[in-house]
């Protein structure tokens, strides 16, 4: 019963075309290729190896009460301390190594950044999928407290949630994947739709296979490029919604200080003179801002004629 | 009697990331006064690179590297910009398969055409509208006035097309490339297309090269036939000819790939295997690795030979015709 | 005998609601009404197992949609599809599961009916998997059988789609298809996007999986040739409703219907030397608003009065044959 010849077919060399995207070295190699992208990328590099590896590189922990020395208290930058250590970008008024306490404080900052982001992606690719596949109600429901969402200033949504929920680095966490889910839902919602009407999809669904199944696996893998484009811009908006939150004195406790806490500390010695305590940890905020922005810009380039091909 | 346009060894190369691909790779023809060429060929085949390149319509990484087109006595290939934009839409006009790629969708058709017909001449508004009137009329479009008011979006395709080829028709130009101007429209619709394309070439004296896919319709159009494969011309002759005793291996494996030239029920006869890509010629004929006549000989590239007057072919070993043609000499 | 696939009735209507300001625009006395499509209207067509029913029209006649609610990617809005003999909208579960996967669909356009991000062998291999037909440790040797079928190289099937043809792609697609043992195909216009040589190879391909596999098609085209090479019955659609149907030979050595006697008529043949091309005048009425009485009459040579009322059904004028055609009435 199997026809087992093969046409003549002459097999050899199939069509090439390029891949959906490109492969992962093709998209490195494109980033690299653009100067600023390239130094946005070794900041981010710098500063995830920095964070990473804080208990290692940093001189002193800045949480270690008793290790601190208040007669070290208020040393400008180059100084040295008692002990004859260097402590290059100064000390706070309590004796806190800047260096050591940027070098944690980008801990707290990328990680509860990096989480919120990654939940927040999850939760808005869900949403948004969901919304496009279903359409009708659910789209309609699910758009609409998007948009509510995103009418208000995010600043404000997180305001009010930690207002309510108190301090605490997970509360911190789920304000900010509350105040960006949304964006993310709106974005792949777009894409999806047009995966939608593709016929890949009703063949999914002519093979009767389950709706989770095909979100997930058909329509999920096709919507990811502008995501990626997106999510990588917002984790610089994390970052710093974050750092205000600190910096306003409800973000993170003073327990586990990010780079907003530390600048907030700083921000009554700004006149006083000794700047490095809110100067140093700005900058650094700054540096990996730009970095993850730089970064982003040139992703979206790349990914984007792409997707037009 | 010369030529109206001589195309002679144009070369066309996209100079891409994976390599050159040689879309247009030697292509000679000619074309005369009133004469309707059917250029055939599948995709990949290069039959819509050689008329965007005559008109040099080729955009990066593309890029004519040899070649002469001669169009009444000029190069359009190496001549200036100012020049060829003088040629372009007065002398040599062309026609889209998609006809949103000449109509712009945010302005209304009066526009469009009067804007076309100005570019050329220098008219009032008044005599521009006349001549728009005249040439809708031509193409089949009755009561003029309604559509020059409307904008593309709501015509249905087929009179989007009819509007294209009446922009085409402004200026009474010399030469029309038409780039399967009827391929995405339905049977009915493409005959009337067809018709009045006929009736147009007919009156006017305007020449044309239509390309196309479909053997069918050229063949009922055209006064002479150019059939290519992997960017080169494999076969050309008389319309009539080229149909009934085809020279070329391949066109004759086209041919009677369709399915109305098979019995019903009756697997088809088919050519084996796919087109090459023009990054990767297999050497010599391109043909070879699909053709049955294919041998040793083909690793070498056939040259185009004339086997009768009038029609040549690319190939070692031809089908050729019995009973009496004359030999050239 | 019970046809494989019986339409009875079938229409499909999409309808564009009104939003909240044409609501209240309404209210407020505008003539603001919904627009419908009649997408499909009052389909009765019976498939017998193992034939090749060949579905012919042009843009806006609703073949596609019925191909579409046949394969179970659309309810209709009325009527009833039955398939050996059952109501497919009534089954539920596992019933309603087996007969989905008994009629499948093979797509037009070769570049999008394939997930890109899958490999052939996910594609292929899925479902199967997924439904039980095949374990999961005999998948692997089931897709390389599949593909063998289809005249694809077994050992290509951890490629992605971009790296093959269309053709090799539409094959995929087949492959994808044939995998979970279905005994009725759509093929919608499944070969329309194919250039003539790669168009023979499928078309070949297609009548061999038929007499290998016992399969049924319904085969949608715009393509009269290749409609006529392949089917054994063919049916016409003008505007969503059957305006013709019959045996293949029948139909194309004398049509009975003024439509399918204009398609005929104007499909360009390969012949040698010049012609002239006869046509029908007019556009193709857009289906929101199609013509009153017989959808055909603004266009048709031999329309008269009662074309323009009363809609023409579809009625037998010989054994096997139909067709919906006043025309025949006063013949009679």
């Amino acid at each position: 019963m199997s026809d087992t010849a093969l046409d003549s077919v002459n097999l050899d060399e199939p069509a090439r075309g390029a891949r959906p995207g490109g492969s992962l070295k093709r998209i490195l190699a494109r980033l690299f290729e653009d100067r600023l992208a390239l130094i946005g990328f070794a900041l981010v590099a710098i500063t995830a190896v920095a964070a990473i590896a804080a208990p290692l590189i940093a001189p002193q922990n800045p949480y270690d009460l008793a290790g601190l020395d208040i007669m070290d208290g208020g040393l400008a930058p180059g100084s040295q301390s008692m002990a004859g250590k260097t402590y290059w970008l100064g000390t706070d008024e309590q004796g806190r190594d800047m260096l050591s306490a940027i070098v944690y404080g980008l801990r707290v900052s990328l990680y509860v950044a990096g989480s919120a982001t990654l939940i927040a992606l999850a939760v808005g690719m869900a949403m948004g999928i969901s919304a496009a596949y279903f359409g009708r109600f659910a789209d309609t429901a699910i758009m609409r407290i998007a948009d509510l969402q995103l009418g208000f200033p995010p600043i404000l949504i997180a305001l009010i949630l930690l207002a309510v929920l108190g301090r605490g680095i997970d509360k911190v966490i789920l304000a900010l994947v509350l105040t960006q889910w949304a964006y993310y839902a709106r974005v792949v919602r777009g894409s999806a739709l047009v995966e939608n009407q593709k016929d890949y999809v009703a063949a999914a669904r002519c093979l009767a296979l389950s709706d989770i199944r095909i979100m997930a696996r058909h329509l999920l893998p096709n919507c990811l490029p502008p995501l990626i484009v997106v999510a990588t811009v917002q984790i610089a908006h994390a970052i710093s919604l974050e750092a205000t939150l600190s910096f306003l004195g409800v973000g993170v406790p003073i327990t586990e200080p990010s780079l907003g806490l530390l600048i907030a500390n700083g921000y009554d010695y700004l006149l006083s003179g000794r700047y490095w305590v809110a100067v140093f940890p700005g900058v650094a905020l700054l540096l990996i801002i730009v970095g993850v922005n730089l970064v982003g810009d040139r992703l979206r380039d790349i990914l984007n004629p792409r997707l037009q091909k | 009697m010369t030529a109206l346009l001589q195309v002679e060894n144009l070369a066309t190369h996209y100079f891409t990331g994976d390599g050159v691909a040689k879309a247009v790779d030697g292509v000679s023809f000619s074309l005369n006064k009133g004469e309707i060429l059917g250029l055939v060929g599948e995709s990949g085949s290069g039959k819509t690179c050689t008329g965007f390149s005559i008109l040099r319509l080729i955009d990066a990484p593309g890029r004519i590297v040899s070649g002469r087109v001669m169009f009444d006595g000029q190069d359009l290939a190496s001549l200036d910009t100012a020049a060829l934009r003088a040629i372009r839409g007065k002398r040599i006009a062309m026609i889209f398969q998609d006809p949103m790629m000449t109509l712009n969708p945010v302005l209304r058709i009066d526009t469009q055409m009067v804007e076309a017909v100005r570019a050329h001449s220098k008219v009032s508004c008044k005599a521009a509208l006349d001549r728009c009137r005249q040439v809708l009329a031509m193409v089949g479009i009755p009561a003029p006035e309604e559509r020059l008011a409307s904008y593309p979006h709501h015509f249905s395709g087929g009179m989007r097309q009819r509007v294209a080829i009446a922009i085409a028709l402004l200026h009474e130009p010399d030469l029309i490339i038409a780039d399967e101007p009827t391929t995405a429209l339905d049977v009915t619709i493409q005959a009337q297309i067809l018709a009045e394309v006929q009736k147009l070439c007919a009156d006017t004296g305007t020449a044309m090269i239509w390309i196309s896919h479909d053997l069918a319709v050229v063949s009922a159009l055209a006064d002479r036939i150019a059939v290519m494969y992997a960017g080169r011309i494999v076969e050309q002759g008389r319309a009539a000819e080229v149909i009934e005793a085809p020279l070329h291996p391949y066109t004759r494996g086209l041919m009677d790939s369709v399915p109305s030239r098979n019995t019903r029920g009756t697997p088809l006869r088919q050519i084996p295997g796919m087109a090459p890509s023009t990054l990767d010629l297999p050497k010599g004929c391109s043909f070879r690795p699909r053709c049955p006549r294919g041998d040793g000989a083909c690793l070498s590239q056939p040259p185009e030979v004339e086997h009768y007057p009038g029609a040549s072919a690319r190939c070692f070993h031809p089908h050729m015709r019995e009973a009496t043609a004359e030999m050239p000499a | 005998m019970t046809p494989i696939i019986d339409m009875s009735g079938v229409t499909k209507r999409f309808v564009r609601e009104l939003d909240a300001a044409e609501k209240i625009a309404r209210r407020l006395g505008a003539k603001v009404e919904e627009r419908t499509v009649h997408a499909v209207e009052d389909v009765n067509l019976k498939v017998a197992r193992g034939e090749v029913l060949g579905l012919v029209g042009e843009s806006g006649c609703g073949k596609s949609t019925l191909g579409r609610m046949v394969a179970g990617l659309m309810t209709p809005s009325a009527g009833a599809i039955r398939f050996r003999g059952k109501d497919v909208a009534g089954l539920k579960g596992k019933d309603a599961r087996e007969a989905a996967l008994k009629v499948q669909m093979i797509f037009q356009d070769p570049m999008s009916s394939l997930n890109p991000r899958l490999r052939v062998e996910t594609i292929v291999g899925e479902a199967p998997q997924v439904h039980g037909i095949v374990p999961r440790s005999e998948r692997d040797a089931y897709v390389a059988d599949m593909l063998t079928y289809v005249g694809l190289d077994p050992a290509m099937r951890r490629r992605y789609p971009h790296q093959f043809s269309g053709g090799q792609r539409q094959r995929i697609g087949i492959a994808r298809a044939l995998a979970v043992r279905p005994d009725f195909l759509v093929c919608d216009e499944s070969v329309a996007a194919l250039d003539v040589s790669i168009q023979a190879q499928v078309l070949n391909l297609f009548m061999r999986l038929r007499e290998a596999f016992d399969l049924t098609y319904m085969f949608i085209s715009h393509d009269l040739g290749v409609v006529e090479h392949i089917s054994n019955r063919i049916a016409i659609m003008y505007l969503g409703r059957i305006v013709e149907e019959g045996p293949t030979e029948a139909i194309f050595g004398g049509a009975n219907h003024p439509y399918t006697q204009a398609l005929l008529a104007e499909r360009p043949v390969i012949a040698p030397g010049k012609r002239k091309f006869s046509t029908i005048k007019g556009e193709i009425p857009s289906p929101l608003s199609p013509p009153p009485g017989c959808h055909f009459h603004p266009r048709c040579p031999h329309a008269f009065a009662r074309c323009k009322v009363e809609r023409p059904a579809l009625k037998e004028i010989a054994p096997g044959r139909k067709s919906a055609c006043h025309l025949n009435d006063k013949a009679a």
